[in-house]
């Protein structure tokens, strides 16, 4: 077995020195009613490298891969362009293969990263602290939540009917058991977000108000109007946002007066990876909220010769000293998709960025328009970074995302997935537009669409 | 049975008055190969950047709802040189397993094989969308459907969620699990037992799910007190959580008899697969009447740590919990295909208590356990669980007579070696002696945890290093501790030859500086 360093004659001279007959000696304390009579059944005996990556492969063959076809899936997860040499830099052992810098005296290489990590979090987000990251943007949206009661001491939470809806049921699934009440709502189909009808949900009661940005639809809205309004009634602005390009072109959230700023890292160095691992962005604006906040925090400090380095730091937040009064139950985070962020960020800067976003604007709008163009497709947004919503003229676009499949095209996320049962969502689809897009992909989509929609036969998918 | 230092090689610390190395200091304050780096704040630029992108067309019209960024990020960049460079030079002052042993115990620090890199990095798994049309991603859901079929056999287990994304996710999955099943009934139970050996998630899960923790008693001889546990249960006790093997390195021998109480009294039983490593292929769960737990994929299965992530924590679960697991999770139809059960309302799913994550769970990681699964084997991971265990049993047994052990007298140990600080000198501790490991080019054990002993440290070979291996480990072990035992005072200062000497925790605390701010 091509893992296993010991030898028989070492597994025989390890036993003697143990005063052990056999292996079995070391497992005696296992109950008879457990103890199996060899290898567990019904399961395959090891194999060669060349075997395990035969059936991988042949796994993997069976999957479409993004770029592969002409690809306009958003969502929560987007296909973007990842240098090389980022890959390079997270497969080097010493990243790869090392743990939670526990012993920081040799990890500073993970404590710097993070620390540079938290500042392009935390500037990008427009906050004065970021965390070293958590699961994903889902988990850090409930996290953020959970925050906000311990902050405000109230347990009502108001949701922008425009929130992932995934993000919307994992903090309901999670308020079930702390007992937090969350008022969420539905997206109305319109142009713009319906921030007034948001904000006469908020009252004295309200911890806070989350409200997506970019916005499940991909609709843009001023926030400052909410945050103000939050803020009066003395509640906390959540502001989630799942496309960090999108803040290389519009304002970031804590600028706008956002408390604290949630979000998926994943769009910057991670992949899409089936959806996970992602990247949990966690960031507060006013540093007096620090203490409350969940997750591993990287902090500067100096050594015993004065020079300087970095510590885990904070910790009583955490439940390994806390335990059942920690402000969180998490332990790991996402290292590694925080470092492959970083590096993918520390490559882009403050200009590659604001390019990477102004090109994905324009493809977005050159889409945008173009589908516009076919019969029996209406674009919905008036604003919008690089998704947007189109609706199709009496077609489910479950069916049609289907269909477009069948034809070789990735072709967008219909809201009737994302809703299911939700009769006036039925006919609305997502397109999603990375710099990854080319034109031809986009003349692809429209023609697709136009002969999707025309109830034409799906020809066999292009090769 | 301990033989002295075959060699009779013996460190010599040469350290000068002033407790440092010797040599000159460097204008540069690099020492050959250990380099100092900057932060990119300080070495980049706002103009730099290390991709090649159109200019911005500042007169193309937006579409951006009048929010347009006015103000600069504050972002900096390197070319791809200084970048790549930045990075390798950060990564030489982190320990890692590929550069060593890594025998940080209740982590299991396994070599991580490189075929489940390039496995996951196949663009068939890599680049593709979690809500790409079901009919373009047959083979993913085969993975994960083929992966959970892995795990339920290993456990004895019949059903499992996919979604948690680490062990304490996973925790918390199984908790809620229990929480649900006993909702449903009508039962509103309020305590959830927890043994004081435990991990800090588990009552930080507990407590998060709304229960109220209640310590659970050990043994001297570093068990479960079960008499003191059966007292305990009644109608209020939702249920237990227990580690085993346990955080003291042992087997609770007497969990069948502990489940079969929990459950007569109306509780589930959530077991804390950490220590899975110690019994993967060889102890079935689900044969000691557990009702829920998670797997590290990260631990057991050789998913890389990262620094700290990501992990994965799959839950299996009985009978009796398997209903109320969450959304979404694979199927296989008739037809076999397979799809995605995404809707509580559907005639498919049962009375699930909601949803934990955006997607379907840690697909990168699921393509490289079932790598390492198949690798193995079912008799290659039996033979993990033997190797592990006899691994730190050597250990054990190698150092005993010279550092305290609590519990070598309550059997073999399993997966990992516990040692208490006891009979050291001066005012050495647990922690000096952690550091002075360092400089002998080990990364140290688990530190004091569990809580139960003084000055704990937790020793956890696993199953991949060599016998030559441990005993250089372990001549360095002796020697380290015989120090602390004479009260060498040279060790208050170790380490002397990493990266940095001690770094001042209390004033990282006291006064947090949590990101770069540009000089004024």
């Amino acid at each position: 077995m091509r893992y296993l360093p010991l030898t028989d004659t070492d597994r025989a001279d390890m036993l003697a020195k143990i005063g052990a007959s056999s292996i079995d000696d070391l497992f005696v304390d296992v109950p008879a009613v457990a103890q199996l009579d060899g290898p567990i059944h019904d399961l395959p005996m090891h194999a060669s490298e060349m075997a395990v990556e035969r059936h991988m492969k042949s796994r993997a063959g069976k999957n479409l891969a993004a770029g592969d076809a002409p690809f306009f899936l958003g969502a929560g997860a987007y296909r973007h362009h990842v240098p090389a040499s980022v890959d390079t830099v997270i497969q080097r052992g010493e990243f790869l293969t090392a743990y939670t810098p526990y012993q920081p005296e040799i990890a500073q290489g993970t404590l710097q990263m993070l620390f540079e990590f938290q500042t392009q979090v935390a500037r990008l987000y427009g906050c004065a602290v970021a965390n070293a990251s958590l699961y994903d943007g889902s988990t850090a949206c409930w996290e953020a939540v959970a925050m906000a009661s311990r902050v405000t001491k109230r347990k009502r939470a108001v949701l922008s009917g425009a929130l992932h809806p995934h993000y919307a049921q994992v903090v309901k699934t999670m308020a079930q058991f702390t007992g937090d009440e969350i008022a969420d709502a539905q997206p109305s189909i319109q142009t713009e977000p319906d921030l007034d009808g948001l904000i006469s949900r908020i009252d004295e009661e309200t911890a806070c108000v989350v409200v997506q940005y970019p916005d499940i639809l991909g609709r843009i809205s001023d926030l400052s109007k909410v945050a103000e309004a939050a803020h009066a009634k003395g509640a906390l602005l959540i502001a989630v946002n799942t496309e960090p390009v999108a803040l290389g072109a519009i304002k970031s959230p804590g600028e706008l007066g956002a408390d604290i700023v949630v979000g998926e890292g994943q769009s910057i160095g991670v992949g899409l990876q089936f959806g996970g691992p992602y990247l949990g962005l966690f960031a507060v604006r006013d540093p007096k909220h620090v203490r409350q906040m969940p997750g591993r925090l990287c902090g500067e400090t100096t050594d015993a010769e004065g020079k300087r380095g970095f510590v885990l730091t904070l910790s009583t937040r955490e439940q390994h000293i806390r335990r059942e009064k920690a402000t969180s139950n998490i332990c790991t985070n996402s290292g590694l998709c925080a470092l492959a962020f970083s590096v993918h960020m520390t490559l882009l800067g403050e200009k590659g960025l604001r390019e990477l976003a102004a090109e994905n604007h324009r493809l977005a709008c050159m889409t945008a328009d173009r589908l516009a163009q076919v019969p029996g497709v209406s674009l919905l947004n008036t604003a919008f970074f690089n998704e947007f919503t189109i609706m199709l003229d009496g077609k489910p676009a479950r069916e049609i995302v289907r269909d477009l499949a069948d034809r070789g095209v990735l072709g967008g996320v219909s809201l009737g997935r994302l809703y299911p049962g939700v009769e006036a969502l039925e006919n609305a689809l997502l397109v999603a537009v990375t710099e990854t897009t080319t034109e031809d992909d986009i003349d692809r989509l429209a023609t697709e669409l136009h002969d999707a929609l025309a109830g034409t036969q799906a020809k066999e998918p292009a090769q | 049975m301990n033989a002295p230092n075959k060699s009779g090689w013996k460190p010599q610390m040469e350290v000068t008055e002033d407790g440092l190395h010797n040599g000159p200091m460097t204008t540069t304050g690099n020492r050959a190969l250990m380099l100092e780096e900057p932060l990119i704040f300080e070495i980049g630029h706002s103009e730099t950047t290390g991709v090649d992108l159109p200019e911005i067309d500042e007169s193309a019209p937006t579409r951006l709802a009048g929010v347009e960024r006015s103000e600069p990020i504050g972002l900096v960049g390197l070319t791809e040189p200084e970048t790549v460079r930045h990075y390798t030079r950060l990564s030489r002052q982190n320990y890692g397993i590929d550069l060593g042993f890594f025998p940080l115990g209740s982590c299991t620090m396994k070599h991580n094989p490189r075929l489940n890199e390039k496995m996951a990095r196949l663009p068939g798994f890599a680049d593709i969308h979690p809500l790409a049309p079901q009919q373009s991603v047959q083979g993913a859901l085969q993975v994960i459907h083929e992966l959970g079929d892995w795990l339920c056999k290993l456990t004895g287990m019949p059903s499992v969620a996919m979604s948690p994304k680490a062990g304490a996710h996973g925790e918390l999955c199984g908790i809620l699990a229990i929480r649900a099943a006993h909702t449903a009934r009508g039962d509103a139970r309020r305590v959830v037992l927890v043994p004081e050996s435990a991990h800090g998630t588990n009552p930080a899960t507990a407590a998060f799910a709304g229960y109220e923790v209640e310590d659970i008693p050990a043994t001297a001889e570093g068990r479960v007190d079960v008499a003191k546990l059966k007292e305990r249960l009644g109608p209020d006790v939702a249920g237990v959580m227990i580690t085993n093997p346990n955080t003291c390195g042992l087997f609770e021998k007497d969990f069948r008899e502990i489940a079969d109480a929990v459950h007569e009294a109306g509780g589930y039983v959530y077991c804390d697969g950490a220590n899975f490593n110690a019994i993967v292929g060889r102890v079935r769960p689900g044969d000691l009447g557990v009702d829920a737990m998670h797997i590290n994929l990260h631990k057991t299965f050789s998913t890389p740590h990262g620094g700290g992530g990501p992990g994965s924590g799959p839950v299996v679960f009985s009978e009796a919990l398997a209903p109320y697991a969450p959304l979404p999770f694979v199927k296989k139809s008739d037809e076999g295909e397979y799809y995605l059960v995404e809707e509580e309302s559907g005639d498919e799913c049962g009375p699930t208590f909601g949803r934990m994550t955006a997607f379907h769970g840690q697909m990168g990681m699921f393509t490289r356990a079932l790598t390492y699964m198949l690798s193995h084997g079912a008799d290659g991971l039996k033979q993990v669980a033997e190797d592990a265990v006899l691994n730190a049993n050597y250990v054990l047994r190698s150092l005993e007579d010279i550092l305290y052990a609590p519990f070598a007298d309550s059997g073999p140990c399993m997966h990992e070696a516990l040692f208490g600080d006891k009979d050291f000198g001066g005012d050495l501790s647990t922690l000096d002696l952690a550091k002075a490991l360092i400089d002998e080019g080990y990364h140290p054990m688990t530190v004091y945890f569990p809580l139960v002993v003084h000055g704990a440290m937790l020793v956890e070979p696993t199953e991949t290093e060599s016998k030559a291996s441990l005993d250089q480990f372990i001549t360095a072990f002796r020697s380290v501790t015989e120090r602390a035992l004479a009260g060498d005072e040279t060790m208050k200062q170790a380490p002397y030859y990493a990266p940095r000497r001690r770094l001042d925790e209390t004033a990282a605390a006291r006064k947090p500086k949590l990101s770069w701010t540009d000089p004024e």
